[in-house]
């Protein structure tokens, strides 16, 4: 199995103590631009291949391209040394992880993400004033208004795009009981709830569409791969949670990666169809104890356990054939474990699946307290939950007092704040916006133009995302003192 | 043979005294978790932001993805 290519964006909710202060586009890119850890604060995103307009069902629909002009554009984005991208979407501040070749990596980019966006928040204090602002790496400010936390996986091109919708929805529908995180009370006029696995399912209104703000769906048909469109599609995930678990984060993404390639393999699970998805996904969210049966189109009731597990069974088989890496082995191992578990007991869990750590914590809480559901230092304690700030994240608390497990050394994720991935195109990126911070004039996640000093800036096309590795362009840009240089030793 | 067997018994009935009269050790391991948690949960009334009510009210997020 060779690796596939993946990476997470994480769009984080802010709140801010300060009346006079609301204004949120202004606080997002007094963030953005508050971080130290930038190489070049003049290098311009490249937004020349970008069209989040292209449907992958075959069709264009109207609307207006981002395009800043160039100074409001380096106001909105910053290029990271480790690869990645900060910036503003909207009106929150956003953070994708370079594109990385394996799950382990993405975990801990997307983890490092958190701690750059801490570093914006002390950055920005400096000027702006102390205890200002709070950031959340989660997904609803529980009154009906949903921010994103979307995956992308690459595939093959030759994939075709309905394959993937019709034998993903029921997968999606039921990853939540292992990759939820968790949420008091229902908005978005769901049926009521006390406490919900997951903070997205009230928010999915439709099967598919390209709509991420508005009518969110199960799957999402944005057809932008980022690279050469002949070859790939990037699968755009938005149906899920942001996690603060290391060991959620990694199972969810090392399962639907696997998931994904025995559906490019051609290892179908055709077999389920749900009989109302959209319905299923806030049922499944409701149901604490993974005992409702979910109807099927063909009248049999399956509970989500039983349809992960069929998936699960499916994924043994492509291994078996197959072969697979150790972390695709390891990945299959923890999700039969989990399913069991889960069948059996959830709260066995509560050291790694977010929506099971806080449920217990909050559990805790109101046993002392014999306070309700309702009482709102429950309602605060579901937000602090994602606090990124360490002093004061109960998520972070928990993990300092040794009660959930972790996956990575906290010192190889202080290194992905800034280091690229070796593996990936990202590796090319991150060391040319360390070594030649002024002369990248923009770049992109398909481009990278360098300033000669010409009349026209050089554009070297970075289309193919598994190139561009240490392996292949290290010793190049070691050697490569100057930037004319690297430039004629890539164009000969 | 049956030493060998007396022995399981042996062990089984140790097992069974066991589960009557806790292990010391286990017992002192439970009332130290729970200590913990007590004590997280002290520390989490300090740390939860001020007027609770009025923050999670303030707490609005539009213009998302």
């Amino acid at each position: 199995m060779t690796p596939r290519i993946l990476g997470t964006e994480t769009e984080f909710g802010v709140a801010v103590k300060d009346a006079a202060a609301q204004d949120p586009v202004s606080n997002a890119i007094l963030l953005v631009n508050s971080v130290d850890a930038v190489p070049s604060r003049n290098t311009l995103w490249d937004y020349e291949n970008e069209n989040p307009l292209v449907d992958a069902r075959g069709f264009e629909v109207e609307g207006e391209k981002e395009r800043p002009a160039p100074d409001y554009n380096r106001l909105l984005n910053k290029l990271l040394g480790n690869g990645g991208r900060l910036y503003v979407d909207g009106a929150h501040p956003e953070y994708s992880t370079p594109e990385c070749a394996s799950v382990r990596d993405v975990v801990r980019y997307e983890k490092a993400g958190e701690r750059i966006l801490e570093a914006c928040r002390v950055g920005a204090e400096r000027t702006a004033g102390e205890h200002r602002f709070v950031i959340y790496k989660n997904n609803t400010d529980g009154k009906g208004n949903s921010y994103g936390y979307h995956e992308n996986y690459l595939v093959s091109r030759s994939v075709p795009f309905m394959r993937l919708v019709t034998q993903l929805i029921p997968f999606f529908v039921t990853r939540q009981i292992y990759a939820g995180a968790g949420k008091v009370g229902a908005e978005n006029r769901a049926n009521p709830a006390q406490y919900q696995i997951s903070q997205r399912a009230d928010f999915v209104e439709v099967l598919v569409d390209l709509n991420t703000m508005v009518k969110r769906p199960i799957i999402n048909t944005r057809d932008e791969p980022h690279a050469d469109k002949t070859k790939y599609r990037r699968f755009h995930v938005i149906v899920g949670d942001a996690n603060m678990s290391e060991v959620t984060t990694y199972l969810k993404l090392g399962v639907t990666a696997l998931v994904v390639s025995m559906i490019e393999a051609g290892y179908p699970v055709k077999e389920l169809k749900l009989a109302d998805a959209v319905h299923a996904i806030k049922d499944v969210s409701r149901d604490l104890s993974l005992k409702q049966p979910i109807a099927m189109e063909d009248g049999r009731q399956w509970t989500a356990v039983q349809i992960q597990e069929y998936y699960l069974e499916t994924a043994h088989r492509y291994c078996a054939e197959r072969g697979a890496d150790p972390e695709t082995r390891d990945i299959l191992a923890r999700w039969e474990r989990v399913l069991d578990l889960l069948a059996r007991d959830p709260s066995q869990l509560s050291r790694e699946i977010d929506w099971v750590i806080k449920r217990d914590l909050l559990q805790s809480y109101i046993d002392r307290k014999g306070c309700k559901w309702t009482d709102s230092r429950i309602a605060m304690m579901d937000l602090q939950y994602h606090d990124l700030r360490p002093e004061k994240g109960l998520f972070s608390a928990l993990e300092k007092g040794g009660y959930v497990d972790r996956l990575l050394d906290p010192e190889a994720v202080d290194e992905a704040m800034v280091a690229p991935p070796s593996d990936t195109r990202a590796y090319f990126r991150g060391r040319c916006l360390e070594k030649f911070p002024d002369q990248i004039y923009a770049a992109s996640w398909a481009s990278i133009l360098f300033d000669v000093g010409q009349a026209v800036v050089k554009r070297i096309p970075l289309n193919e995302p598994a190139r561009g590795t240490k392996e292949l362009v290290g010793g190049l840009l070691d050697e490569s003192d100057t930037v004319e240089s690297l430039v004629s030793r890539l164009s000969a | 043979m049956s030493q060998d067997k007396k022995r399981d018994l042996k062990k089984v009935g140790r097992r069974d005294d066991a589960a009557a009269t806790p292990n010391p050790e286990v017992l002192e391991k439970g009332k130290k978790i729970k200590e913990n948690i007590d004590k997280l949960l002290d520390e989490i009334d300090e740390v939860l932001e001020e007027n609770a009510e009025e923050f999670v009210k303030n707490y609005v997020q539009k213009g998302g993805e």
